[in-house]
């Protein structure tokens, strides 16, 4: 059963990605997204992560992607006029580094390993939430509050970036002014 | 003594005096012969002193200091006086006193006046050291300080192309001889370890027999030492094939002429032969060869000297010629007659020269005779002292040449054999030699005026420091030669040079021939002159005839037989394409282009390089994802 | 149940598809939509790992992994708006003043 449901979501995880860099439309390319993430979600449920599940939709679709909207209509972009001339080179590079990261894969430990022998209990009680919550306010609390502080700074450069005439005559700095007209004599 | 010292010293100091003040201060300008004459006159009273003192005393010897030591060799700089070194320093200081004297009047108003007198003090000094010299080494030093003063003051006024020219073709010709001069040195020291000229004269002897084979021939050294030592006399004193820079020499003002290639450099070949001669004297073939040098070129100096038309050339090429005699003269063995008629040829021909110099002066600058003509109630005193000196040179008794040059002669004849047919070519050239005298004084001085009449109006005769000179030489002209009178009883030159030049037997042993060929050579010189007499001053329309019937004679003798451009074909121009080849392909094309390729490999690499930074953020993903497989691949095989 | 490898493999896949995305579009924006797939697959990754290692770690990962994400979103996308200014355009290559 979970197989199954595991190809489905993997099929078509798979056949948005695709669609997300392959589309002209850019809107396009974010709705495929979209759908992207909820399968996404899905595959971590089946893993047994539904608090990640739950904020990877609440984040991710539901507010980056809506940013992503926000900004493709803002600036009304047309459609592509195509791909960038090295496509074809991207594209053998990109399988060519696939096959590789098989062959990779193949040779290493957990192929064999791991596939079902540890067939997991879903994380043990008490439960996904609370498991995380235990671990992040004590292990890693320090990444958790620079995490925070990251946020501030992307806030405020997203601010500043922004804002309309930043780009203008410099005021800040040294206090310099280029006088606009001096050339008469005093 | 100490006061020997100051011989060359005193010139040597003024042209330092003289050179640094126009250096460093403001110059002397038209005072530097306040500076000068009195040093050079000091040197000459000084020789006087010398020459009495060596007779009485014997050789001096002072050394200034030690210059080289290295290992076993060692080579000193100083003074040595015996008899050849003081009748040749009475010589260079008496002519350089007048020429100096002379330069007052003849160089008034030069925009160079202080630069020429510090030049010619510094010749005076390297001739002087010359002469003195006791070592090889030293006489090699001052044989090319002589030659550097020849090309300074030949292109004393540098601005004239042809000076510049004329002075560069006497080094570069003058060189071309001391390059032999040089190896014949160095083959010296290589047999004797040293270069003093009491070793050498000693150790020498010894090696006569000694043969070297060059590139597979065998040579008897000593030979070829003779050979190589007088490449040197041949390009210094102007002989065939080397005598082509003497007459371009005549681009300089006329005193260095008369002083320079007249009476002093030009003499030092003739001189270094007569010191050196226990050596010539090893090698009969060598001695053959230089007979028939300085034979040939007297001959054939003179033929030039008839048609041509400068009379500083004319003057210049009987210079050349009469070396010739000199030359012969130490090649037939009897080098104390070569000096005596060096000393005889110095006075009557810087007079010439001198004496051109007034006719030029007199006429703003003309040299061309075909311009000249009836100067002779004009310049009396130029006139009167410039016949002494033709009748001097064409040798006439008794004035000097005739017996310096008749000595020659007899020598010549007395040896036998081929030294008869050289008696007979120096005959034949004393007649030439007449001619040519004489057509320059009637050409020059007597007929109609042919000058512009502007010239003949301005014309003057020269001021009294120009030509007080002109008759102390014609005094000197007239009495010198009563030195080597060849009478029995009479010391005579030759009996002062004879032990020191290794030369023997004088004129007095034989007198009956003596006269007869004396006789000989007095019908020559006088047969010369009625010649010139009839062909330029009863008949002057015959010498143009003569020219037209005897036409490729008369080119050969007026183009100096081709000889310039002979070498022009064979030598400079060969030169100077491969330098310009040198200069386009190796230079400009190799070096440069390497360089600049260099750069410019640089540029064009960076060019390519530069083209990596695109600015498209694509090219710069893939060139990282493109890496992330190599070392995948890397990874992958390493495993 | 469901090997680890596939896990893996479709995080590589998904990656992948990413980076040529990043490799061949003109599109600031969806260059910027590809790097959310390649930040995905490795949160695909993350998860799967957590779930076969009995380690919560790895979805604590994925958490921060969110975060930057969304911040480099954020202020990803307000440089788009900058350049859209300034350029008049969003085409990469006609953005390419950083060259020589």
């Amino acid at each position: 059963m979970t197989l199954v449901l595991f190809f489905y979501f993997a099929c078509v995880i798979v056949a948005t990605a695709v669609l997300v860099i392959a589309s002209r439309k850019p809107v396009n390319s974010a709705l495929a997204l979209l759908v992207m993430f909820f399968h996404v979600a899905g595959l971590f449920i089946l893993l047994g992560a539904e608090f990640i599940a739950a904020v990877q939709i609440i984040v991710y679709a539901g507010a980056i992607l809506v940013l992503y909207l926000f900004v493709v209509m803002l600036l009304n972009v047309r459609a592509d006029e195509g791909y960038h001339r090295q496509i074809r080179v991207a594209l053998i590079a990109g399988l060519a580094i696939l096959i590789e990261a098989v062959v990779l894969l193949s040779r290493s430990r957990f192929a064999n390993g791991l596939s079902d022998s540890a067939s997991p209990a879903p994380v043990a009680t008490p439960g996904n939430t609370e498991g995380i919550g235990r671990v992040l306010y004590t292990t890693y609390l320090f990444p958790f509050e620079v995490a925070s502080l990251i946020l501030l700074v992307a806030m405020i450069g997203a601010i500043l970036l922004a804002k309309k005439g930043i780009f203008d005559r410099p005021t800040v700095g040294a206090g310099f002014k280029p006088a606009p007209t001096e050339r008469k004599t005093d | 003594m100490w006061t020997d010292a100051l011989i060359p010293l005193l010139p040597f100091a003024a042209f330092v005096v003289i050179g640094l003040s126009d250096w460093f201060g403001r110059g002397f300008g038209e005072r530097a012969h306040w500076i000068a004459v009195p040093a050079v006159l000091g040197s000459m009273v000084l020789s006087f002193i010398a020459f009495g003192s060596v007779l009485s005393d014997g050789a001096h010897d002072l050394t200034f200091y030690t210059w080289a030591v290295s290992g076993s060799f060692q080579a000193s700089i100083g003074i040595h006086i015996d008899a050849l070194t003081a009748v040749m320093l009475l010589l260079v200081t008496i002519v350089s006193s007048l020429v100096h004297i002379y330069t007052i009047g003849y160089m008034h108003g030069d925009a160079g006046y202080a630069r020429f007198f510090a030049y010619i003090g510094l010749f005076t000094f390297s001739m002087l050291m010359l002469v003195a010299a006791s070592n090889l080494l030293q006489l090699y030093v001052f044989w090319e300080a002589v030659g550097l003063c020849s090309y300074l003051l030949i292109a004393h006024w540098y601005e004239r192309p042809a000076a510049a020219a004329a002075a560069t073709k006497a080094f570069i010709v003058n060189r071309v001889g001391d390059f032999g001069f040089a190896l014949g040195i160095f083959l010296i020291f290589s047999i004797v370890g040293s270069l003093d000229y009491d070793a050498v004269f000693r150790e020498l002897p010894k090696h006569a027999e000694q043969v070297i084979s060059i590139a597979g021939i065998p040579v008897n050294v000593i030979t070829l030492i003779s050979l190589l030592l007088f490449t040197g006399a041949v390009g210094k004193s102007a002989q065939f094939p080397l005598h082509v820079w003497l007459p371009d020499a005549m681009e300089g003002p006329t005193p260095i002429s008369a002083l320079i290639h007249a009476a002093t450099m030009v003499t030092a070949g003739v001189f270094m032969m007569a010191r050196l001669s226990p050596i010539f004297a090893l090698s009969a073939v060598a001695m053959g060869l230089i007979a028939a040098v300085g034979a040939g070129t007297a001959l054939f100096a003179a033929t030039i000297a008839l048609t041509q038309n400068d009379i500083k050339r004319i003057v210049a090429y009987s210079t050349v010629s009469q070396l010739g005699y000199m030359v012969m003269a130490c090649g037939l063995g009897a080098s104390a007659a070569g000096i005596f008629h060096l000393l005889t040829h110095g006075a009557f021909k810087a007079l010439l020269f001198l004496g051109c110099g007034s006719i030029i002066h007199a006429l703003s600058g003309e040299q061309d005779l075909r311009k000249m003509g009836g100067l002779k109630s004009h310049l009396p005193v130029t006139y009167r002292t410039f016949y002494i000196g033709a009748l001097a040179l064409a040798g006439i008794p008794p004035l000097a040449g005739f017996f310096s040059k008749d000595e020659i002669l007899f020598r010549a004849f007395s040896t036998g054999g081929t030294g008869i047919v050289y008696w007979g070519i120096g005959v034949f050239t004393a007649y030439l030699t007449a001619i040519y005298s004489f057509r320059l004084i009637y050409t020059v001085f007597h007929g109609r005026p042919r000058a512009a009449p502007e010239a003949m109006k301005r014309l003057h005769e020269s001021p009294s420091v120009m030509t007080v000179p002109l008759v102390v030489l014609a005094l000197l002209s007239v009495t010198v030669g009563w030195a080597g009178l060849p009478v029995a009883g009479w010391n005579g030159i030759e009996g002062v040079l004879d032990p020191v030049l290794s030369t023997g037997g004088t004129s007095e042993s034989a007198p009956g021939l003596l006269i007869i060929l004396m006789l000989i050579s007095v019908v020559a010189a006088v047969g010369g002159w009625m010649t010139a007499r009839v062909l330029y001053l009863t008949r002057p329309e015959l010498p143009a005839r003569l020219a037209e019937r005897a036409a490729v004679l008369y080119r050969l003798s007026f183009h100096k037989w081709y000889i310039d451009e002979v070498y022009d074909r064979l030598l400079v121009r060969p030169t100077i394409r491969m330098a310009d080849r040198l200069w386009q392909g190796a230079d400009v094309r190799g070096i440069d282009g390497a360089v600049n390729g260099v750069g410019a490999a640089a540029m064009a690499w960076a060019r390519g390089l530069r083209r990596v930074q695109s600015g498209q953020l694509q090219h710069y993903a893939l060139v990282m994802v493109v890496g992330t497989f190599v070392i995948l691949t890397i990874y992958l095989l390493a495993r | 149940m469901v090997p680890l490898s596939y896990y893996v493999i479709l995080s590589l896949v998904v990656f992948l598809i990413g980076v040529v995305g990043v490799l061949i579009r003109r599109n600031i924006i969806v260059i910027l939509l590809s790097i959310e797939l390649m930040l995905n697959a490795a949160n695909i990754n993350f998860v799967a790992f957590s779930h076969y290692l009995q380690d919560v770690g790895g979805q604590v990962f994925v958490f921060f992994v969110l975060t930057v994400a969304a911040a480099e979103v954020v202020v990803g996308l307000a440089i788009i708006i900058a350049l859209y200014r300034g350029k008049g355009s969003i085409d990469v290559e006609v953005l390419n003043r950083m060259r020589w």
